[in-house]
């Protein structure tokens, strides 16, 4: 019986063959399709990956805890005590670090540079996940004394400080203030921080910019790291009812500060991922639809135009299931290698898109095998009506057919 | 299937065979009453001119119609209540077919077209080229077994259609018209060539117009408006090679 199918497969591929072109525009469509598909999962992969590792780089298990306007007029800011509290009172709690921001002016060699200026000390850097790739972070000393010195963002290096020059030691103006560079911070590309562009920061040791930018000691926001093994929404629980009492709000009035969880973005992008991998399935469900039409009609076409060879086999003996068979094959292989350029265009195409957008290029193998398996499906829908058309043929009559 | 009786009884029997074509008003009876005994081993020539039902008598004996009424046995089976595939499966082990028009598959080569009954029978594939390669050799093309019909001239071309027919050994071979395409020397040429394969012990059924043809075989049916006319018994012209 083996025999028998290898002869059928090997005279499938002979008939494509013989009908090279027609047989590659009846299978575009499913090679647009499966090439559809699979791009578009790829892709989608990729720049899932990349968001969730810049939310990642937000620092995982991580809220931001911010003032906003409630029943009042003003935001009320947060203090230090209330940032104690939080890591003290809340299990769970790994680390609770404020910060403070505000936009200045950076000058070095001559050269202004628009930036901003973060007060934030080292437990803020730990939460967050900000490393210091060059140089050191700040001391005890210079936090606890509120000391000039500053760690830079890359693109400040880039703008103002002397390309292959070290800039640790160098003194930088910040506004009127004017602090020594002890390190310099990782790059993070656009939205890598809370605050706008980390890479384009001066980051300098909180007390000195509450003193010295601010003239206050308010919070304008904090962060706090959990241990992962407590539930996130335990923790925010804690940490809303604790932030309410120590803020004094009761009974039903509005809470006057948000906390943003990291793991919410991350279910909301997945949904927005999700809806876009919908819409491109059922665009790419119509394409192979069309393209099955395309194969049941060349396949009807194909039977007509063989429908002498059909009374031959016919006449010779061949069962009916065994023609129908015969061009059933046909279909599915057809199918199938339309099927397998489609999956090589799209590691073409979404590895030249990936690399493109820069977003990691993430090799999907389900996808390429469920593809793979429904083009073969295909196949086999869209090739029986024609082939049982075959099987059903007349023998005399088709031996007569010219 | 051959019990004790069966091998006295002929190879092909029919019994008030009759043929309807379409329905009501525009019914038309091709046969209105065949009765045929072929005993096996016959070399049988079917004349009669063109709608005298000699066509459709040969699509009933070749298994690939049935009857509309009567009864067709082939080896004591009754074939006019075999199911279609039943039918195939009858032709595949016993019959052989050889058309005016050759019918071989295009583009594909001799040796293949005469291997493709025995593809159908499951035989392996070293087998089934030998096979091939024995009938190519009983019709004397062994050295064009590798060319395809384009390239065969048409005496060529209904030698490889012979050995197909041959290559399963069936019991019958089914002839229509064969020579229809041929000229003089190539015609004499195939009836010397199943006038040998007769004396081997296939059974031929031939289906002619043309008289000199029809000289070969042993009996001569004749056809006229659905019914059989006349039976001859008849003198095969010889054959030299086999004198």
């Amino acid at each position: 019986m083996f025999g028998m199918f290898g002869s059928t497969l090997l005279l499938a591929f002979r008939e494509i063959r013989r009908h090279l072109l027609r047989s590659f525009l009846t299978t575009l469509g499913i090679i647009i399709g499966v090439a559809a598909v699979i791009t578009m999962v790829t892709l989608g992969n990729g720049v899932t990956a990349s968001v969730k590792d810049q939310i990642s780089s937000l620092g995982s298990n991580v809220f931001i805890v911010f003032p906003v306007k409630g029943d009042r007029d003003a935001p009320r800011p947060f203090k230090q005590a209330d940032i104690d509290a939080v890591a003290r009172q809340i299990a769970g709690v790994v680390e609770a670090a404020g910060s403070v921001t505000t936009s200045a002016t950076a000058l070095h060699n001559g050269q202004d540079w628009a930036t901003s200026v973060q007060g934030a000390n080292n437990d803020y850097l730990r939460a967050q996940s900000i490393e210091v790739t060059a140089g050191r972070n700040f001391t005890a000393e210079e936090m606890a004394g509120g000391q000039d010195v500053c760690l830079i963002g890359t693109k400040i290096v880039a703008a103002i400080f002397v390309a292959g020059v070290s800039p640790l030691g160098a003194e930088m103006r910040v506004n009127q203030i004017s602090c020594t560079v002890v390190g310099v911070l990782e790059e993070r590309g656009e939205g890598g921080g809370p605050n706008s562009d980390q890479d384009n920061t001066v980051m300098m040791p909180l007390k000195t910019v509450q003193r010295r930018f601010l003239g206050s000691d308010d919070m304008q926001l904090f962060v706090v790291k959990y241990n992962a093994s407590y539930s996130s929404t335990s923790i925010q629980d804690a940490l809303v009812s604790l932030l309410r009492e120590r803020r004094l709000l009761q009974g039903d009035a509005n809470n006057d500060f948000n906390v943003i969880d990291t793991a919410q973005v991350n279910q909301a992008l997945g949904a927005a991922t999700g809806a876009l991998t919908a819409m491109v399935a059922v665009i790419a469900g119509i394409s192979l639809l069309v393209g099955g039409i395309g194969i049941m009609s060349i396949m009807l076409v194909s039977v007509t135009e063989r429908t002498r060879e059909i009374g031959i086999r016919l006449a010779i003996g061949a069962l009916a299931r065994e023609v129908r068979m015969q061009f059933l094959t046909e279909a599915v292989v057809l199918c199938c290698l339309g099927g397998l350029i489609g999956i090589g265009l799209a590691l073409l195409l979404s590895w030249g898109l990936a690399t493109a957008i820069e977003v990691p290029f993430l090799f999907d193998p389900a996808i390429n095998v469920l593809s793979f398996v429904f083009s073969a499906v295909m196949g086999i829908a869209f090739g029986y009506y024609p082939a049982s058309r075959a099987s059903r043929l007349d023998p005399i009559d088709a031996l007569r057919h010219e | 299937m051959t019990g004790p009786k069966a091998a006295d009884a002929p190879l092909i029997a029919l019994e008030g065979i009759t043929k309807t074509f379409g329905e009501g008003a525009a019914a038309f009876q091709a046969l209105k009453g065949v009765d045929l005994a072929i005993a096996r081993g016959d070399f049988v020539a079917v004349m009669g001119p063109s709608g005298s039902g000699k066509s459709t008598t040969m699509n009933i004996l070749g298994c690939l119609d049935v009857p509309t009424s009567g009864i067709f046995r082939f080896r004591g089976v009754e074939v006019q209540a075999l199911e279609r595939d039943q039918r195939s499966l009858l032709r595949r082990r016993y019959l052989g077919f050889v058309f005016q028009g050759f019918n071989l598959l295009a583009r594909t080569s001799a040796v293949e077209n005469v291997e493709l009954p025995l593809l159908y029978r499951g035989t392996r594939k070293a087998e089934r080229r030998a096979a091939a390669l024995r009938a190519l050799d009983q019709v004397g093309l062994v050295p064009w077994a590798d060319h395809t019909p384009a390239e065969l001239s048409g005496g060529q071309q209904q030698r490889v259609a012979i050995a197909r027919a041959l290559v399963t050994q069936p019991d019958v071979l089914l002839a229509d018209e064969p020579t229809g395409n041929l000229d003089t020397e190539r015609s004499i040429e195939i009836m010397e060539l199943l006038t040998r394969l007769n004396r081997e012990g296939i059974t031929i059924l031939l289906v002619t117009h043309e008289s000199e043809m029809a000289a070969y075989a042993r009996t001569i049916i004749h056809f006229r408006d659905g019914l059989v006319e006349r039976i001859d018994r008849n003198t095969p012209t010889p054959v030299e090679a086999l004198a």
